[in-house]
């Protein structure tokens, strides 16, 4: 676990710059006003995808521009794979804190961060909006900019990186972004108990408020289950105060809620995201309850409660969310033409779409 | 513009004390914590609650009068320095804890509050809220948000971006936006980030939702010695390498140790070149394996000396002397000048470096006292402003660092903003086309411009007449400079 000395960069991947091809494309499109679609590896494809417009790809546009493991911050281009990121962060024993998912095994960082989707230790390492210290895009315009940077502390401009994350694309072409890493923890531990989805809710609340190295919880079909994470002898400290059995089948079914691969979605044609805050109890019984309470998961439409977000996730016609108010569709409208004036980019896509 | 009209219409809608008009009551308004930037308000108003904010809004808005929005005024970059012919709208009085929710670990609160007040208030629970910035005692939450202030524990915990996950904002034109709230995502836009340093252009914040962390059950603080500033800055990196992501890690030089410990008495070695004080916090087994470790990588990179405090007292006392080292150092010369730049942790060393050389050639001392896991430094220029020309030198010296950080990959501001202090240096973090799109989306929430003018981001033009500074991409600002 701990060695005196910092160790030497790691080897990167082989770098592949589209750059100036991507922002030449986009000036084209912005110079005949012909809309864009753009897209990574299409792994998400059924969020929605751009209702029209010439194809953009950037998966082609990959490579680690930079990594330092002691700097704890990694820079790549956005076409590079999420499965290679994972792979290179490992290799220094470190890892992405928002855990995206990568439904089939795809995935790229800049679709990550466009989509903003986060993996099961949400709670308790952040989001990808957390993580995300500093992106170059090229704008509506065709203007290729760069925001932010790749250092933590750094207040110089508006936050234009954080805005891009969940963004879906409507605001710029991500070519690159810088997001910070964190070690790997020596151990992590599942354990399991059986219980009602109102039992689990109360006891996760109790989990929440105690100073706990929790990085994971899942109440699905009866049973709860939670992850410790950290040095060995912390987790089993944290374990006995939890009280509840080993559960051995533990790795695997933490990809398998993260990227949707748990039976609880099999064969699903509607899934259904319900955020709360955290320690809520969740009234559904029939629902795959995560992030402490905070994200549940249902196989069925359903209907926002006080205090929460409803989503549709999977179904006909793609992610979509109820109206937000009007004034913060007004707000909505006018920054997405601060980017985008002409609405080249992802049309469709934008939150409040005109 | 001034007119008496506006006058009578905002004594209207304050409570009888809650409008200032008479220039000495107005005096304590005209700066913030950048106190060589002073300028006396028109107006300053004082509201006690969001109806009242929103009637100043309005009558502002009808009139085109400028509005400045201020918190406790501890800001160090000027943000809150007055416009001559505008409203300074204080939130001080705005400060309510409207809920602690120890359901979902959030806390509601209005703008006004301190930061301190809210771990206080959560204490009884359990519970704190973990950006500290050193003014924590003073500061305001609203303020805290507009500059997304840091502190020690941010390597760990995060900045106030991390920490807030809901705000109520009003915007110039009258609407009021909720944007986030208790729960950790939002559909849409993430609007929430947008306004979270923003220094107070896009809105004026009136209600913040926090997340609040179970209190640490045990921390330890570790002082190591060097003899070399450099071996010092590199064990800082070798303790991230490591695997620890310590809680607070900061570092100290020669002079800012001597300044400290004459002012404290808190057991710094006055011999050292550098200090290195690490606070790790978790449960008692993990501490005692990060402290292990950490003592380990420090002694590896050469420290003389490693003291670890255990107990509450001895950790209190080392803080001591970090805690007081501004006042500290404040004593060693008639004014000081405190500059805020972020770098990569790796180039700490050959940075700090040649910050040494530039002050010696600028015949000034400077002493460092700064976030070193961050990578922030917090250089503090000596200086006697009663010597004609020594505060532009000291300036300038400044703004020579701060090209030094941008040069080495990092940022003019770690976590004082821009506000007016810095509005030149952003001509040489960012290039045209990022400050026109910085611009736009001012605009998007502030069409008037009349939302604290004339902050945080420069306009076009002064970055051209400061010479073209990185107009063109790549042309380096300051060139004359040695490239790190």
């Amino acid at each position: 676990m701990c060695s005196a000395s910092a160790a030497p960069a790691p080897a990167l991947p082989e770098d592949a710059d589209r750059a100036p091809a991507l922002v030449a494309a986009v000036q084209a499109s912005v110079a005949n006003r012909v809309p864009i679609a753009i897209a990574g590896h299409g792994s998400k494809r059924f969020l929605g995808a751009a209702t029209a417009g010439d194809a953009l790809s950037t998966h082609c546009h990959a490579g680690i521009i930079d990594y330092r493991p002691s700097e704890l911050v990694i820079t790549a281009r956005a076409g590079t794979p999420l499965a290679t990121l994972a792979r290179v962060l490992a290799a220094e024993r470190q890892m992405l804190p928002f855990d995206p998912p990568r439904f089939g095994g795809l995935g790229t960082l800049g679709g990550a961060i466009a989509t903003g989707l986060a993996g099961p230790s949400r709670p308790w390492l952040g989001g990808v909006r957390d993580a995300v210290l500093g992106v170059e895009i090229i704008n509506g315009q065709g203007e290729r900019l760069r925001f932010g940077g790749s250092v933590i502390k750094n207040v110089a401009g508006y936050d234009v990186s954080r805005l891009m994350v969940g963004a879906r694309g409507t605001l710029g072409v991500i070519l690159a972004a810088s997001v910070r890493v964190v070690p790997k923890p020596a151990t992590e531990r599942t354990l399991a108990l059986d219980c009602t989805a109102a039992e689990a809710g109360r006891r996760t609340a109790q989990w929440l408020r105690q100073p706990l190295p929790i990085t994971a919880t899942c109440f699905v079909a009866g049973t709860l289950r939670v992850r410790l994470a950290g040095h060995t002898a912390a987790v089993r400290a944290a374990a006995k105060v939890i009280a509840a059995r080993p559960d051995a089948a533990a790795g695997g079914f933490w990809d398998s809620v993260r990227d949707h691969s748990h039976e609880f979605f099999a064969g699903a044609a509607r899934v259904d995201r319900l955020w709360l805050p955290r320690g809520a109890v969740c009234e559904h019984g029939d629902a795959l309850i995560e992030w402490g309470g905070g994200q549940a998961w249902l196989r069925r439409a359903v209907e926002p409660v006080a205090g929460g977000i409803a989503q549709r996730f999977r179904g006909p016609g793609g992610l979509a969310s109820a109206p937000a108010s009007p004034a913060v569709v007004k707000y909505q409208r006018r920054v997405k033409a601060a980017f985008d004036p002409h609405g080249l980019l992802n049309p469709g896509l934008a939150p409040s779409p005109p | 513009m001034r007119s008496r009209k506006v006058v009578k219409l905002l004594r209207a809608v304050l409570p009888a004390d809650g409008l200032v008009t008479e220039p000495a009551a107005a005096k304590p308004f005209e700066t913030d914590g950048l106190t060589a930037i002073r300028q006396p308000p028109w107006l300053v108003a004082l509201p006690e609650d969001v109806g009242q904010v929103r009637r100043v809004l309005a009558i502002c808005r009808e009139h085109a009068v400028p509005v400045v929005t201020r918190g406790a005024g501890t800001g160090l970059s000027g943000g809150a320095r007055p416009h001559p012919d505008g409203v300074l709208l204080v939130l001080a009085k705005l400060n309510a804890i409207k809920q602690i929710d120890v359901q979902s670990c959030t806390a509601t609160v209005e703008p006004g509050v301190t930061n301190l007040a809210i771990s206080d208030a959560a204490a009884p629970f359990g519970l704190y809220y973990a950006p500290d910035p050193s003014s924590q005692i003073a500061c305001s939450i609203g303020g805290n948000v507009a500059e997304n202030s840091g502190g020690v524990h941010c390597l760990k915990y995060g900045l106030t971006v991390h920490n807030v996950l809901g705000l109520t904002v009003q915007t110039y034109e009258g609407d009021e936006l909720v944007l986030g709230g208790r729960a950790l995502e939002s559909s849409g836009y993430d609007l929430l980030a947008a306004m979270i340093g923003s220094e107070g252009m896009l809105a004026v914040v009136t209600e913040v939702v926090v997340r609040l962390l179970p209190t640490p059950p045990a921390k330890r603080v570790l002082l190591a010695a060097y003899g070399d500033v450099e071996a010092a800055a590199a064990a800082v990196s070798g303790i991230i390498a490591a695997g620890v992501v310590p809680a607070g890690l900061e570092m100290m030089d020669a002079l800012a140790i001597r300044a400290a410990e004459d002012f404290t008495g808190a057991g710094y070695p006055k011999d050292a070149a550098a200090i290195l004080l690490c606070e790790i916090d978790g449960g008692a087994a993990q501490l005692d394996e990060d402290a292990r470790c950490v003592q380990d990588v420090l002694e590896a990179h050469g420290a003389r000396s490693v003291r670890v405090a255990e107990s509450a007292a001895e950790q209190a006392q080392l803080w001591r002397g970090r805690k007081a080292a501004f006042p500290a150092v404040g004593r060693m010369a008639p004014d000081y000048y405190c500059v805020d730049g972020t770098i990569p942790r790796a180039r700490l060393g050959s940075v700090l470096r040649r910050i040494g050389e530039l002050a010696e050639a600028a015949g000034l001392a400077v002493a460092n006292v700064f976030h070193a896991g961050d990578g922030n430094l917090h250089p503090l220029i000596l200086f006697d402003a009663g010597v004609p020309g020594q505060l532009q030198e000291a300036e300038d010296l400044g703004g020579r660092i701060l090209a030094l950080c941008v040069d080495a990959g990092g940022t003019i501001t770690g976590e004082h903003g821009v506000g007016v202090e810095k509005l030149d240096q952003m001509c040489a973090q960012f290039g045209a086309g990022e400050l026109a799109q910085f611009h736009r989306l001012k605009a998007a929430f502030d069409p008037a411009g009349l939302m604290n003018p004339g902050k945080a981001v420069p306009t076009l033009a002064r970055c051209a007449e400061l010479g073209g500074m990185h107009v063109h991409r790549g042309q380096l600002p300051f060139a004359h400079l040695e490239r790190l």
